[in-house]
């Protein structure tokens, strides 16, 4: 028996699995979680009617907007296709009140009580919340473009002027409702005739949160094309907490009996293979983390799935081992071949996978995207340590010599 | 050191590819039938609609109590399954933002308050561009795939290999149509993992009979491919076991939402497991009239 070569065996396997625990907790810090794991939401919106590229584009940028005002903190707002947007909102603590108010279409109007449409969002320029530092009230602070104000200015006038007060009592006609979506947003009485463009405020306001959720309605209230959502996914925080721990459940005891399994029957290399996994493992979530992908629930499946590659691979070169051995060959000789006939068998078989994972990542959308990459990462690893590692262990342990009985090589 | 002699000894699945064929078409005809009579049960993902996925805080509340309070909101015929970890998934037609709210309102008022697990809302274009993705998808990669297997083996092999994964394919979804097990968009992805795993499977014993075929000497071409299905057989069944386990285990442990993907995967891989062997290979064969022919003769 050769000792350094039995030490360089020991020391790379316990390399690998002590890198294997150093590295658990900065992989579970640096891996992204998509939605279903997470929590959150994911809408897929789509314009009604024709809309160009600008229009699209403004409508992103509203929806930016709605969007940075729940505080998420890596939300994905993207153009999607022709006409649609994919928003994702990972994380968000009440996914139902998010979509309430990126869903909302908001076609803004102002009418009179008559029902008269006198204003729509495309006058209004901008909403802003505020507090008056001498009364101390909340308010919304409303600019319109040029063409707004000049009509604001004529009905708010014409408003005060038909209606007097009399008595210092209010007259209802001259509010002014403001809607969204044909429910009333506000409505508010007009106090006087507003001429300029920079004056219009809407008080009344308990504090500056209401008045500020009011703001953003209303400057979103400009959305060049009305949207609707065509489709919507929301996994609350529980689930994806509970989706974690099943999978990782599910993980290890599949695992272990893919470990246990090896061992048993493939004996000497089966240790091999099962150190090797770990590597695989430690190399596929690396480079996930690398990546900055987003580990999604199917893409837990995905991963899990291609250790079952990884495992065929071992499987593939140890058959050829046993074959090689039974027609005679010495241990080393029965290595080298047995890898040189295995490589373009693991090879053929996983382009073949890899072409229907590519296929499902250009045609998928969202989570099976997730799937897809890990599932070709995976069979990428899964060669490359079956390929270097695998054999780099079983040819030390040849020339080791510690184990040279064909037997204990499954044969 | 041991004589051994060449092992050419084993199963003859070649001469038992009628048995084969019989018990492949007779899966595919059920699956046909089941098609045309039940067909697929398909979720929302594919007919829109909305899901609620709630687990209410206290325990005892039924799918009854649901229906019941649905049916104030005219969704009494909607679909609503109790989960295994005390759940309640309901299935309605599609809802606009603000029924959902007033259901779950109610549903919080009457039955008591809730944890929202999942809430989805489809709407029915999502469905027709899943299933045409999901054809051009199953097309792109058999097309890929066929070109890939005749620049490295044959046209034949390739043929060979894309109908017993279009076999594979076919008695998944019939699977799932006997059984009526939900449909949904993650099926598709596993159609088209299972498509990766059959083809992965079938190479491997192609690799072996394009092997042996190079070093034969006068056995026949039947004879030539029993051999290297029996050579890989240990391996067959060696990797279809391994991932055997990690998908029982995401079947059994795994959380409500992969345990159909699970299923589906379970059962094409056991069927890639299978075609690879006794539809592939004895195919293969059919295809080879001429070698039929020298192997009689000689």
């Amino acid at each position: 028996m050769k000792w350094g070569k039995v030490a360089a065996l020991l020391l790379v396997a316990g390399l690998i699995v002590g890198a294997a625990i150093l590295a658990v907790d900065p992989l579970k810090k640096s891996l992204k979680l998509g939605l279903d794991l997470k929590g959150g939401v994911q809408v897929r919106l789509q314009a009604k009617g024709a809309v160009t590229d600008k229009e699209l584009s403004q409508i992103i940028a509203i929806m930016r907007n709605r969007v940075d005002k729940l505080g998420v903190t890596e939300p994905i707002i993207q153009k999607e296709g022709e006409n649609r947007i994919l928003i994702e909102l990972p994380g968000v603590k009440d996914p139902e009140a998010a979509i309430n108010l990126i869903g909302k279409t908001a076609q803004l109007e102002f009418k009179t009580i008559d029902g008269t449409t006198v204003l729509t969002g495309k006058d209004l320029a901008d909403a802003q919340e505020g507090k008056d530092p001498q009364t101390g009230e909340f308010f919304v602070g409303l600019k319109f473009n040029p063409e707004g104000t000049q009509k604001f200015a004529e009905v708010t006038t014409q408003l005060v002027n038909q209606y007097p007060e009399v008595n210092g009592k209010r007259d209802e006609r001259r509010i002014i409702a403001i809607l969204l979506d044909e429910d009333i947003l506000q409505a508010p009485y007009v106090i006087e005739p507003i001429t300029t463009g920079e004056g219009a405020r809407i008080t009344g306001y308990k504090d500056l949160q209401e008045a500020h959720n009011i703001a953003v309605l209303l400057r979103s209230g400009a959305l060049p094309v009305p949207v609707e959502i065509i489709e919507k996914r929301t996994v609350g925080p529980t689930l994806g907490a509970d989706s974690i721990v099943k999978s990782k459940t599910a993980g290890i005891w599949g695992l272990a009996a893919i470990m246990v399994f090896m061992l048993l029957y493939y004996r000497v290399p089966g240790i091999i293979a099962n150190v090797s996994l770990v590597l695989y493992a430690l190399i596929v979530l690396g480079v996930l983390a690398g990546l900055n992908a987003t580990l999604t629930l199917p893409g837990i499946a995905g991963f899990l799935l291609s250790v079952g590659m990884c495992v065929d691979a071992n499987i593939i070169i140890y058959e050829r081992l046993k074959e090689e051995l039974r027609n005679g060959k010495s241990l080393r000789a029965a290595i080298d071949a047995g890898f040189s006939r295995a490589f373009w068998t693991i090879f053929d078989a996983n382009v073949t996978t890899l072409i229907a994972a590519a296929v499902l990542f250009y045609l998928g959308t969202g989570t099976i995207k997730g799937f897809a990459v890990t599932l070709s990462i995976g069979i990428l690893s899964s060669m490359f340590t079956a390929i270097t590692f695998t054999r780099f262990m079983l040819k030390t342990l040849a020339d080791s010599k510690a184990v040279t009985n064909p037997r204990l090589y499954g044969a | 050191m041991d004589f051994i002699g060449i092992r050419t000894s084993g199963i003859d699945f070649i001469g038992r590819r009628k048995i084969w064929y019989a018990i492949s078409l007779t899966l595919i005809v059920i699956g046909l039938l089941s098609l045309f009579v039940r067909g697929l049960n398909f979720g929302i993902d594919f007919k829109g609609g909305s899901l609620i996925h709630i687990k209410f805080n206290k325990t005892g509340v039924n799918s009854g109590d649901v229906r019941q309070i649905l049916s104030e909101f005219g969704l009494e015929k909607s679909n609503i399954q109790e989960t295994s970890d005390g759940g309640i998934v309901i299935k309605t037609v599609e809802m606009e933002q603000d029924k959902l709210g007033q259901v779950l309102t109610a549903l919080e008022e009457k039955l008591g308050k809730y944890d929202l697990l999942r809430s989805e809302k489809v709407g029915p274009v999502i469905g027709t561009e899943l299933r045409r993705a999901g054809i051009l998808a199953l097309v792109i990669a058999s097309v890929l795939q066929i070109v890939y297997i005749t620049v490295r083996f044959e046209f034949k092999f390739a043929i060979a290999a894309i109908l017993a994964l279009l076999h594979d394919a076919f008695i998944a979804i019939a699977f799932f149509s006997l059984f009526q097990y939900e449909v949904d968009s993650s099926f598709i992805a596993a159609i088209l993992t299972i498509i990766g795993y059959s083809i992965n499977d079938t190479i491997v014993i192609f690799d072996r009979i394009r092997e042996n075929l190079k070093n034969r000497r006068k056995e026949s071409l039947q004879a030539v491919i029993n051999n290297s299905i029996n050579q890989t057989l240990a391996r067959s069944i060696n990797t279809v076991l391994a991932v055997v386990f990690v998908l029982v285990a995401l079947l059994v442990l795994g959380g409500e939402t992969t345990k159909n993907f699970s299923l589906a995967l379970l059962v094409g891989v056991i069927s890639g497991a299978y075609s690879s062997i006794c539809v592939a290979s004895p195919l293969w064969y059919e295809f080879k009239p001429e070698e039929h022919g020298k192997a009689r003769v000689a």
